[in-house]
């Protein structure tokens, strides 16, 4: 539905991803080469999820336009 | 007779009325009922004020028809202020009206309700048409005064809550003459902009004309063409805004719609956590099934070369899987845990960690072997350790 601005993975799709492995380990009948490559998968996801969850400083910008109606994007004085 | 009789030309005499009665009405205010009213393409508003003895025409530019609250519409008691001017050219007088306002408290009210129903009828409330708001947002835009109180409210849960996001304002004027249009160009800025997962629309608490830009026209049909999904936040709880009803989600405050927006980072950590308990359970006890498949294998066969290293492997495997238990009892605190802390733990108790450590994967064409009865005398199996593989020879 919406188009990503870069090719890494939104916090939703990593989300999404830990469900779908937790789902194939339940069901019990991945092969253990496939679990351990699972279980790596999801360390990496995790430790991008727990990068996200870390940051403790919102950012807000603030979009508007030039005499062009041209966007431009400047930072909100706090 | 004759002699007095002072022959006016029709511009001349128009010029006297035109003068006299200028000067006579330069600003009053009057109050009757509307009636013939008609927008014209170009903006201007032309009615009728009328009461049972008499009527005058009125004019509204369109540049001061911007600043109306609502739209008048033929039925509509109000007071006008304006001044009388005369158009020679067609030999009419007339209001040159600068305000209107509704006779009445009730007058916004009806037109609230008037517009409510027009639209609904449309169908620009239908719940057909509402987008789902995206469970993890990664830009969220918001639409508001940068100065106003809603913009602090809301920029106060979402550091609380989820930190980590994109924030884009479009700041706009959310009362008074021209807010409404500012809203509306706003939304379609924003959907133009195109990187935002989600909108928040809206204002502090205010009067019911404070409020009213989010009750016009012009809002509603921005939002409900709005393609990122929007949360509508308008004054308090009590108030109800033309706004809300077309909005995807309504928020009963600014505060509320942040809260809507994203979930609590420590809500996250608690699923998060449960997931990797799952993870965790189930393949630690593939393990232990492997472990026992192993100690099967050593007591039913002898392995050539690497006999003693399997042993030892073994020996270690009791490490393991205590300290896999000892992983079980903590789980239940890893919610409650950075994730940081919880990966460098996990990772330590990862298979291919536990290789080095002396554990070894046997595999057999490339297959892991689970059980001893896959292996046959003469099959050829190799057995990985942490830093290699070697080739071994099932013996009789």
């Amino acid at each position: 539905m919406t188009t990503k601005k870069t090719t890494k993975q939104s916090f939703e799709d990593s989300i999404r991803r830990l469900e779908e492995i937790v789902e194939a380990l339940e069901r019990g009948d991945v092969p253990l080469d496939e679990a351990v490559n699972l279980y790596e998968e999801g360390i990496q996801l995790s430790r991008a999820c727990g990068e996200k969850l870390k940051a403790t400083e919102l950012r807000i910008k603030k979009l508007s336009k030039d005499m062009k109606g041209q966007f431009e994007i400047s930072d909100l004085e706090q | 007779m004759a002699n007095d009789r002072t022959i006016l030309s029709v511009t001349d005499v128009t010029r006297q009325i035109k003068l006299s009665l200028e000067t006579k009405f330069p600003r009053i205010w009057i109050q009757g009922e509307i009636s013939n009213f008609k927008q014209h393409t170009s903006g201007h508003l032309y009615f009728t004020l009328k009461d049972e003895g008499a009527q005058i025409s009125v004019v509204m530019w369109r540049s001061r028809a911007a600043s109306l609250l609502m739209v008048p519409e033929d039925g509509m008691k109000a007071i006008v202020r304006g001044s009388i001017t005369v158009y020679p050219p067609r030999g009419n007088y007339q209001i040159d009206c600068d305000q209107i306002q509704p006779v009445g408290v009730g007058e916004l009210q009806l037109a609230f309700e008037r517009l409510k129903k027009k639209l609904s009828e449309e169908g620009l409330f239908d719940v057909a048409h509402k987008k789902p708001i995206p469970e993890y947002p990664e830009t969220i835009g918001i639409i508001t005064s940068e100065t106003g109180a809603a913009l602090q409210d809301i920029r106060s849960v979402l550091s609380r809550r989820f930190p980590s996001l994109e924030v884009i304002l479009v700041n706009v004027r959310v009362q008074g003459a021209g807010a409404a249009e500012e809203i509306a160009e706003a939304i379609g800025d924003m959907n133009r902009y195109g990187k935002i997962d989600v909108l928040i629309v809206g204002r502090g608490g205010g009067s019911l004309e404070d409020l009213w830009p989010f009750n016009e026209e012009i809002v509603a049909r921005a939002i409900y063409h709005s393609t990122i999904p929007v949360i509508s936040a308008v004054g308090h709880e009590i108030d109800f805004s033309i706004a809300d009803f077309v909005a995807d989600l309504r928020a009963p405050t600014p505060s509320a719609a942040a809260e809507l927006a994203v979930k609590d980072r420590r809500d996250i950590l608690e699923v998060l956590g449960n997931m990797w308990y799952t993870i965790d359970r189930n393949v630690s006890e593939m393990l232990s099934s492997f472990r026992e498949n192993i100690g099967r294998l050593i007591t039913s066969y002898s392995f050539n070369k690497p006999k003693d290293l399997l042993r030892e492997s073994n020996q270690r495997l009791d490490d393991l899987e205590r300290s896999v238990s000892v992983s079980f009892s903590h789980v239940l605190q890893f919610a409650q845990q950075r994730c940081r802390t919880l990966d460098q733990r996990l990772e330590a108790l990862s298979p291919r960690s536990v290789l080095t450590r002396g554990y070894a994967i046997v595999r057999k064409d490339g297959i892991v072997i689970g059980s001893s009865r896959k292996l046959r005398t003469g099959d050829v199996a190799h057995i990985e350790f942490h830093d290699g593989t070697i080739k071994s020879r099932i013996e009789p």
